[in-house]
């Protein structure tokens, strides 16, 4: 299931639904990401995200099936906050649950990696300095094309 | 929206930096996502980022395409920034 929403999320409750996936799970991967406090600069005090409506919950979907072709993949949870968020909120959470514990956290780094460089999502950092559009950094186009 | 025009929209930075969320343009035979690019470009002052020198994404009715891609009445075209969510 994909959830695009601005308002926030309890990842204790993700991971309860996602162990009720059936009697072969044997492993969860969950990753979440946090607002930080420095990025494209230091003094970041929140970020702004925009997406692109329909497209990224498609895009989304294309990376679920993407890693369950490659991996034991049972039942998968991604969602991504948009609008303003302040440091310490959660912007994103993926769950994938497997057979495998070594499935469960390649599917899960995967859908995150591939994520960060082909959904529609846009970050804008705000700081004390002014706003600024986040960069797309070569390191996390590197990390996409290992999965290649 | 009539169906015998293109709807363009624009997103994150280049949103802001042209003013303008959404447009729509006449289709017309053999056009394709570049060629909306590049007419869009000769339009004055912010517009003129369009011509190539920063990296611009493209999507033909929500999937990711190439200026290349064919363009006809009806679709959506959208002119992104490089994504940076996660």
């Amino acid at each position: 299931m994909i959830s695009i929403q601005t308002n926030d999320f309890d990842p204790g409750a993700e991971y309860a639904s996602l162990r009720d996936s059936g009697s072969g799970t044997g492993a969860i991967a969950t990753f979440t990401g946090l607002v930080r406090d420095h990025g494209d600069q230091q003094g970041v005090t929140g970020l702004y995200l925009e997406h692109y409506p329909g497209m990224t919950e498609q895009v989304i979907a294309g990376l679920i099936d993407e890693a369950s072709k490659r991996w034991d993949v049972r039942k998968t949870r991604v969602i991504h906050r948009v609008g303003r968020l302040s440091l310490n909120d959660q912007i994103v959470f993926v769950g994938v649950c497997s057979a495998h514990r070594s499935d469960a956290f390649a599917a899960c780094e995967y859908i995150m990696d591939a994520l960060k460089t082909s959904a529609p999502f846009w970050k804008k950092e705000l700081a004390e300095s002014g706003e600024h559009w986040v960069e797309q950094k070569e390191t996390d186009l590197a990390r996409t094309k290992t999965w290649k | 929206m009539s169906n015998d025009s293109i709807t363009i929209r624009f997103f994150a930075r280049l949103r802001e930096e042209l003013g303008t969320e959404q447009l729509t343009l006449p289709a017309s035979p053999g056009l394709t996502a570049g060629d909306i690019l590049a007419d869009l470009a000769l339009r004055s002052g912010p517009w003129a980022q369009l011509d190539g020198d920063q990296p611009i994404m493209i999507a033909v009715n929500q999937t990711m395409s190439k200026a290349t891609t064919p363009v006809q009445a009806g679709d959506e075209v959208a002119f992104f920034p490089p994504v940076t969510g996660g």
